[in-house]
């Protein structure tokens, strides 16, 4: 068995990139990501691989095109506002249909917000976020483990489907050291015949671009684009169930508050709820069918979120609004802590009135939906 | 199943972050599931430090901690902020050469080390964390005193090797102190 070693999440996703190719690396710092920024800086040069730190945040973004253009691994990371900046490329690289992968330790927000944990990006990353239509596939690791397997399976999919992939992380996981082992990195790479690589007289020159002038020729790529998105949601959802067997109640959550809702699950289960946890991994292409299914067996859907509430919709389409979804949250840096999570489930099995206790946020526009 | 929450407090400077590191790679190579989450932001430089250290027989849950079993107050005002917290039946080590009061509780067992003083007189005076944790690993007898030294030995940089040595020196003060 490979060494268990201790590392920090944003370290995690250093090393698993290069060990998935990645040669090369743009950035530009910020809180709480930096640590993937500096691990890249000291080993890109060792192993003849690019760092740079570009002058911003726009101008590392459109290296990633480049470099992708060109047909090699690359990466970039950012936290919140860096990754709104990296939005506008974040749609080239879409309408080129060009394989980038991309790093969001997500902090406080709108604006600058502050530099602790949260999860407010989920509109933006799993929606797409730049302007025009399009997707990114969107992984949500929840130990560091998961951030070096996940890293590996988004350059995968990335060159896959020839789109971004991208980590959504939060500043607790980029920050906290577990143990990991990279053993179970498997690297799948594949031909990029389309890879601005040079003629070298011999065929066709390609192009990369995403400017179609022509409404019928840009209507074809996107179709064609959201045939291989179709293709991505029938293939690629990733979840964990955690003791839903006999579940009542379904915790839905992902990343950190997915860690707190695991407890809050134990601890229902000891006072005789019979509570389970639905984490998807993939929030793009999220696990709807799982959910679907979860709908026939449960009474209703705890969404537990970093956030004012941002996948309880999908959690809602999913489930046709067959069953009622409570939400349960803390934003702006603040965690809610398992007593919390499980007063919420507690609520949803009726044993609490539906009232939430003292220092639970439920936001406006969730009050009464349901 | 056995799971022991750790939290120490205090700030920054005082080395609270490579303390918890030290509980971590300690847990890691007794082949226990660690976790450990630092407080990070402009606090780190000179404000209030926390690390959360979980060390469990099974896989981790949340690594936030809100119910210590272990508290390791460096400062009056970690004391107070967290004494509260600690579950009945927990540990609270206190380093007594900076934090004068006393603590309140009867259902925990306190464990007061003049851990900054004692850090000077052995010559090492950075290294007060270090002669806390050598009187944390005497009282859990979850971590052993044992590969202490290999422990060290891995978080210390190889081109600083000698501190390796200081920071037994450390170690043993804290394990050696009869309070």
């Amino acid at each position: 068995m490979a060494e268990r070693v201790l590392m920090k999440g944003n370290e995690a996703i250093a090393e698993a990139a290069i060990r998935a190719g990645c040669r090369h690396y743009f950035g530009y710092p910020i809180t709480p990501q930096t640590e993937v920024a500096a691990y890249m800086a000291k080993k890109m040069p060792r192993i003849g691989g690019v760092f740079l730190q570009a002058e911003s945040e726009i101008a590392s973004i459109n290296m990633v095109y480049g470099a992708a253009a060109a047909g090699f691994r690359v990466m970039t990371s950012s936290s919140s506002p860096g990754i709104s900046l990296k939005s506008e490329g974040l749609s080239y690289i879409a309408g080129s249909d060009v394989p980038a992968f991309v790093v969001n330790v997500q902090r406080g927000g709108p604006g600058l917000g502050g530099i602790q944990p949260s999860q407010s990006d989920y509109f933006q990353s799993t929606k797409g976020g730049g302007h025009g239509d399009y997707r990114n596939i969107v992984l949500a690791p929840a130990s560091v483990q998961e951030m070096a397997s996940l890293t590996v399976r988004g350059f995968n999919l990335a060159d896959k489907y020839r789109m971004t992939a991208m980590i959504l992380a939060d500043g607790t996981i980029g920050q906290m050291m577990e143990p990991i082992t990279f053993e179970d990195a498997q690297v799948e790479t594949c031909d990029k015949p389309w890879a601005l690589t040079g003629t070298g007289m011999q065929r066709r020159h390609n192009i990369v671009n995403s400017l179609y002038l022509q409404p019928d020729e840009l209507e074809r790529k996107n179709f064609e684009r959201y045939e291989r998105y179709r293709t991505v949601e029938e293939n690629e959802v990733l979840y964990e169930a955690y003791r839903m067997e006999d579940a009542e109640i379904c915790v839905v959550a992902f990343g950190i508050a997915s860690r707190v809702a695991k407890n809050a699950v134990a601890k229902a289960r000891q006072e005789g709820i019979k509570a389970g946890l639905i984490r998807p991994i993939t929030l793009w292409p999220f696990p709807s069918s799982a959910l679907r299914q979860a709908a026939d067996q449960v009474k209703a859907f705890v969404s537990v979120e970093l956030n004012m509430g941002q996948m309880i919709e999908d959690i809602r389409l999913a489930i046709e609004c067959t069953r009622p979804v409570s939400l349960c949250c803390r934003v702006g840096g603040m965690i809610p802590s398992p007593d919390q999570v499980l007063a919420s489930i507690q609520a949803a099995a009726g044993c609490r009135d539906g009232r939430l206790p003292e220092g639970q946020m439920t936001s406006p526009a969730q009050k009464g939906v349901n | 199943m056995k799971t022991t929450q750790i939290l120490i407090a205090g700030f920054g400077g005082q080395g609270i972050l490579f303390a918890g590191k030290f509980l971590a790679y300690k847990g890691l190579l007794e082949d226990l599931q660690v976790s450990w989450l630092p407080s990070y932001g402009p606090e780190m430089r000179g404000g209030t430090a926390n690390c959360n250290v979980i060390l469990s027989d099974d896989p981790v849950g949340s690594p936030i901690i809100t119910d210590p079993d272990v508290l390791i107050a460096m400062n009056l005002p970690s004391l107070q902020k967290y004494v509260d917290a600690v579950v009945p039946g927990g540990q609270i080590y206190v380093d007594s050469t900076l934090i004068g009061e006393k603590v309140e509780r009867a259902d925990v067992e306190v464990y007061c080390i003049p851990a900054t003083q004692m850090a000077n007189d052995a010559g090492v005076p950075t290294l007060a964390n270090m002669v806390m944790m050598g009187h944390v690993l005497k009282n859990n007898p979850e971590l052993t005193f044992d590969g202490t030294e290999a422990t060290v030995a891995r978080l210390v940089p190889p081109a600083k090797a000698q501190l390796v040595e200081l920071n037994m020196k450390a170690l043993q003060a804290g394990r050696d102190y009869e309070g």
